[in-house]
């Protein structure tokens, strides 16, 4: 509790002064160990674009729901940003710890980080790409280690969306064709390289789920291509 | 008599002129009447109309109105779910997909003039029926119950008033009081059910009543998920769940609704509440359709037709179709088969291999979820299981409260999947 108030002491301390040291609140460098489970969706970073979730550089200071050229967000989080949330330390302390408890309908399919200092130590490294996005540290876009080194064949497979539809009928049991999602992800209008990426770390074990383990294992490169090209298609 | 999509364009084309007429062109359309609207039969329903864009004519008859899902009827006996929330419409699949949603009984079949003739006298001219009426129960499985028993001895195990019965017979057990279920023999729809069930009953008696007893009378030597079963009695209600195999008498069972006597392996014990799940076999129109082969309809894996009529497909519970469990999961997947077969034949759209999958997640205590699943694809003999995997003794917490969150997801996945 008292760990809680001081950081919500100094977060009205940083806010005051954006200058202000990131690391007051958490350690960056750790903060960037924990990233790793986030990179799956999201880039942060020079060069960073959207994936599955929308780049978060320049998060702080951002409203919910409105970064230009993203197009999947949930109702639920654009009306967050209607409403007139702001993201800050505090709202995405609250978000990641549980997304679902801040926003109910998020796409963010993310069980959230219960210990505070994780929490504490990702916000810290995210601040790193907000606190002056003109100057954004020259870091790599982030290149997802929990994916497959991928021949570049596979990637440029064209799915048959047709193909895909058919295909589809066994994703469709769990994963809902609207893009709603509670408990199982929403996989309509990913980026089809993302898609196909998650699909073979699935196929190989490197992504754990035992469900998608099994489902993706008897995929074909071609499946996988095609099943990509309709759910993208989707919106 | 087929059809292709050109004859189809054809005749719509001239149709046309007649759109004042619209029966004619209907009657212009390929017929598919599906029987039960459940996991196996509002899918297919579902799939055709999509997929056909009009071209294929798709009845359903189903007898409720509202269709209440035996699948998480465990979890509103246990307090997660809420009775209204397991009930479904048929409004969507009616209205947006065009489908001719029928309120009736299907009782007989004629496969010669191919016809279904339904309990108000109705009959119903198909070029191609689908069968997915889920379970009936086998007449004196259980010696001393019979279906006129069900209201004193809740079997619970369609779906609908009779989970709500059984709840309020637990709830109204004096304090200490003993609940007795007969378990079923093999093979039985989902069979992690009746174990689901007796975790969701020591919840809730757990709470409200918490030195009542769970007797479970078993036919069987082992039963799906038993050692994450037991080791979640044992760890969220020890004490309480006590079961008699069949090593014990547990497949000499009768018993005596009048008196509430269970007898097993003749000695008499008096309990409170008693769930008599008996020995099922397939709902009684593919008997009447005479696609039966002792108690269930067998099929070909490669489409779910019938193997005694190529004009029928029998999906779900019903059918005799190799590895797959009885379950909602897996009716759902043989429908999207069915229905690409079905379509195929009518439209001349493209046919793939087909592929099946299951997944069954069973809910133990409070976000304690398991769950056990395959992937199975058709040979000339069989449906057959490919790979599987099942949840680990002595899992983590967070992963039991994810696998049961994704529990929650998939009911609204498969719902949607089913109703639109």
């Amino acid at each position: 509790m008292g760990r809680a108030a001081g950081y919500i002491l100094s977060l009205c301390l940083s806010l005051a002064a954006p200058g202000a040291i990131a690391d007051e609140f958490g350690d960056p460098d750790r903060g960037k160990s924990i990233y790793a489970q986030c990179q799956m969706c999201h880039q942060v970073g020079q060069g960073a674009v959207h994936r599955v979730g929308p780049h978060l550089n320049g998060i702080f200071g951002r409203t919910p729901g409105a970064v230009e050229g993203f197009t999947r967000y949930s109702p639920g989080l654009v009306r967050a940003g209607a409403d007139g949330m702001v993201w800050t330390f505090e709202t995405l302390d609250v978000y990641i710890e549980e997304p679902r408890s801040l926003v109910s309908g998020t796409r963010m399919n993310f069980s959230g980080i219960s210990a505070p200092q994780d929490r504490y130590d990702l916000l810290a490294y995210l601040r790193e790409f907000s606190a002056s996005p003109a100057n954004i540290p020259e870091a790599e876009p982030t290149a997802a280690p929990t994916n497959p080194d991928l021949d570049p064949a596979i990637l440029a497979i064209q799915g048959d969306p047709a193909y895909g539809e058919y295909l589809s009928g066994e994703c469709t049991t769990c994963h809902q064709a609207d893009g709603s999602a509670q408990g199982i992800p929403a996989i309509v209008g990913w980026p089809t390289e993302d898609f196909v990426l998650a699909m073979h770390a699935y196929k190989r074990k490197i992504r754990p789920h035992p469900v998608m383990q099994m489902m993706a294992s008897r995929l074909s490169d071609e499946e996988i291509a095609a099943l990509a090209a309709y759910f993208n298609a989707l919106q | 008599m087929r059809f292709n999509r050109r004859t189809f364009i054809g005749t719509g084309a001239a149709a046309s002129l007649a759109l004042s007429a619209p029966r004619v062109i209907g009657q212009g359309r390929p017929r598919v009447v599906v029987v039960g609207g459940g996991a196996g039969g509002a899918t297919v329903a579902r799939y055709l109309a999509k997929d056909s864009d009009g071209a294929i004519d798709v009845t359903l008859v189903e007898p409720t109105r509202t269709y209440y899902t035996c699948f998480f009827s465990n979890l509103y006996i246990g307090g997660f779910q809420d009775y209204d929330d397991l009930g479904h419409s048929y409004a969507t699949l009616a209205g947006d997909y065009g489908i001719n949603v029928v309120h009736d009984w299907a009782v007989g079949v004629d496969r010669d003039a191919k016809t279904v003739s339904l309990a108000s006298g109705t009959v119903l001219p198909y070029d191609s029926l689908v069968l997915s009426p889920g379970i009936d129960f086998v007449d004196g499985s259980v010696p001393g119950w019979s279906v006129a028993d069900q209201d004193v001895m809740p079997h619970a195990y369609k779906g609908g008033t009779q989970a709500a019965l059984l709840k309020s017979k637990i709830l109204a057990m004096p304090e200490g009081g003993t609940y007795a279920m007969i378990a079923p023999p093999n093979p039985y729809r989902c069979p992690p059910g009746p174990y689901e069930r007796v975790s969701m009953v020591a919840h809730l008696l757990k709470q409200n009543n918490p030195t009542a007893k769970i007797l479970i009378v078993d036919p069987k030597q082992n039963y799906s998920k038993q050692a994450l079963f037991e080791e979640g009695f044992n760890t969220h209600y020890p004490g309480m769940v006590e079961r008699i195999g069949p090593d014990f008498g547990g497949e000499n069972v009768e018993v005596r609704p009048a008196s509430m006597e269970v007898v097993i392996d003749g000695a008499v014990e008096k309990v409170d509440a008693c769930n008599v799940i008996p020995a099922q076999k397939a709902g009684r129109i593919c008997e009447a359709a005479g696609l039966t082969d002792g108690n269930w309809a067998p099929v070909d894996g490669h489409t779910m037709q019938s193997r005694m009529d190529e004009n029928v497909h029998i999906l779900g519970d019903a059918s005799a179709q190799g590895d797959m469990p009885k379950s909602g999961f897996s009716a759902n997947s043989q429908a999207k088969v069915a229905a690409m077969s079905i379509r195929g034949a009518m439209t001349g759209s493209q046919v793939f291999p087909a592929r099946f999958s299951n997944t069954c997640w069973s809910l133990i205590a409070t976000d304690d979820g398991v769950k056990v699943g395959a992937s199975y694809e058709a040979t000339d003999e069989k449906i057959a299981s490919t790979s599987s995997f099942i949840s680990q003794p002595g899992e983590d917490a967070a992963l039991r409260k994810q696998t049961y969150e994704e529990s929650l997801g998939w009911y609204a996945g498969i719902t949607s999947d089913m109703f639109g």
